[in-house]
């Protein structure tokens, strides 16, 4: 029997497959190495929301983050990975279990850096497949030319909602906000930036030195769509342990399981030099780019289809 | 009990004690942040709807809705004719309250009928339907230039995707769950 939902993707992953062999491209002429790290690991990162698949006793990775710090820590300077992650229980239009994450990690940069090297990218990517410097989603056009919109958490929390970042973290309301007020507007004209996290959605990101109450994170918004986030690395080993305990105990009040310290990736940070790293979701972007709606139009198989 | 990790279109819970079906549901994740469960729900008595936004650890009790099987009559206007398949009595169901389900609604079909307080405030369908297909384009066997699905309208006057090689006239097995295209059914 014919699979005729696979058979109408033909098209999309055709154009999918030209994206990844583009973006190889991209970061080969410009001196980065492609890493192959394991994608079953004793230690995942202690991330409040993020949650591992087991294997075993050790766990499918849901990001190559910390294998990736340690090769920067152990000499590698620019270096990229496009592979599959898992996070166990993310399921919906733009989400999927297992799904294509593409990392990049340059020592002596910060996150501005990357911010250009984003756009150059998707820039890239659109004229590869045809589309040149606009892109439609979801009847939306998204005009990819430079500059793209930089806009702090704290702005965009004061031109969509009506209370400050502050106060969304204080009610316990960021989340909600967020997904709600801010997002659905992000990215709709232009691509958009979204910089300068709160310190307590720091993440991996190093503090601002200017104003350590936010950090340098960013994440790159395109039809109103999370297709990147980004920092500043924290190479502070005493800060990264505190923030891993801290992930651990939210984890420990919401009942989740607790991963043991990756104690390998702790003792190396500190060889680490300043670096900026960022992760973007491959299914997403191909989503952008050939304007799907959900994430199942631009993947070979689906979990329910198994 | 459900958690909101069961949440979905059409399922049934109980708020505030009134009857509310889901119409409408998304799973986000702000980047770093926790999982939310964005809804619609329609309260089934009064025809309102509200947007909620859950997290993992919230629960729900299922709406308390008693189900009475009958079979489908036919339709006048906005009225929808029901018959109770154990007392013979006929009901009427408004079209407002039946939402996506008068899709998949033909002569005959067996349905459970969801009651509160002894008023039929909708429908429960079987999951699956199968629909005859009376408007589609023509494919031309053997035509793979044309792998996408094609508009197509069945007998209820429903209008959705399906594959190509599908004709007009031919049976389909819809999902009413999500309102998709299933299997050619071969007669």
């Amino acid at each position: 029997m014919k699979n005729w939902p696979l058979a109408r993707r033909k098209n999309a992953l055709h154009q999918r497959a030209r994206i990844i062999q583009k973006i190889r491209q991209f970061f080969n002429e410009r001196g980065y190495i492609e890493m192959e790290t394991p994608y079953r690991i004793p230690a995942p990162a202690p991330e409040s929301h993020i949650n591992a698949v087991p294997s075993g006793q050790w766990f499918l990775h849901a990001s190559p983050e910390l294998c990736m710090k340690r090769m920067l820590a152990a000499g590698y300077e620019k270096i990229f990975q496009i592979c599959r992650c898992w996070r166990e229980g993310e399921r919906g239009s733009q989400h999927i279990p297992e799904f294509t994450l593409l990392e990049w990690y340059r020592v002596r940069s910060d996150y501005l850096v990357l911010m250009d090297e984003c756009e150059e990218l998707i820039q890239s990517l659109a004229i590869e497949i045809g589309l040149g410097e606009r892109v439609t989603y979801r009847g939306q056009r998204i005009h990819l030319a430079s500059p793209w919109e930089r806009m702090t958490v704290e702005e965009a929390f004061r031109r969509f909602t009506k209370i400050s970042a502050k106060e969304a973290l204080n009610q316990d309301l960021f989340d909600e906000v967020m997904v709600r007020d801010i997002e659905p507007g992000l990215g709709i004209v232009n691509p958009v930036i979204l910089y300068e996290y709160p310190y307590e959605r720091r993440s991996l990101a190093r503090l601002k030195k200017e104003n350590p109450t936010v950090a340098e994170r960013f994440e790159l918004y395109l039809g109103g769509l999370e297709i990147a986030n980004a920092f500043s690395e924290l190479t502070d080993v005493g800060e990264q342990r505190k923030v891993f305990l801290s992930e651990m105990e939210t984890r420990q009040s919401l009942g989740r399981e607790i991963y043991p310290m990756p104690e390998k990736f702790l003792t190396e940070l500190e060889e680490m030099p300043p670096s900026a790293g960022i992760a973007l979701g491959v299914d997403r972007l191909v989503m952008v780019l050939l304007n799907a709606t959900k994430i199942d139009e631009v993947v070979a198989f689906t979990p329910e289809e198994l | 009990m459900y958690s909101a990790s069961d949440l979905r279109k059409g399922l049934k819970v109980a708020i505030d004690n009134d009857p509310y079906i889901v119409t409408a549901f998304e799973f986000s994740k702000p980047g770093k942040g926790q999982a939310l469960y964005r809804t619609k729900l329609k309260n089934m008595i009064t025809g309102f709807t509200i947007d909620r936004t859950y997290r993992e650890g919230d629960t729900f009790e299922p709406a308390s809705l008693e189900e009475r099987p009958m079979q489908y009559l036919y339709r006048e206007g906005d009225h929808y004719y029901f018959m109770d398949n154990q007392t013979y009595e006929q009901i009427i169901i408004n079209e407002d309250a039946l939402g996506d389900s008068k899709n998949y609604l033909i002569d005959n079909l067996n349905v459970k009928v969801l009651m509160f307080r002894e008023k039929a405030i909708g429908v429960d369908l079987p999951n699956f339907v199968n629909l005859r297909v009376i408007k589609t384009e023509m494919w031309v066997k053997g035509d793979t230039s044309k792998a996408d699905y094609k508009p197509a309208t069945v007998e209820t006057g429903y209008e959705l995707r399906i594959p190509p090689f599908v004709q007009e006239g031919e049976l389909i097995t819809i999902d009413t769950r999500n309102g998709e295209y299933s299997t050619r059914v071969k007669e």
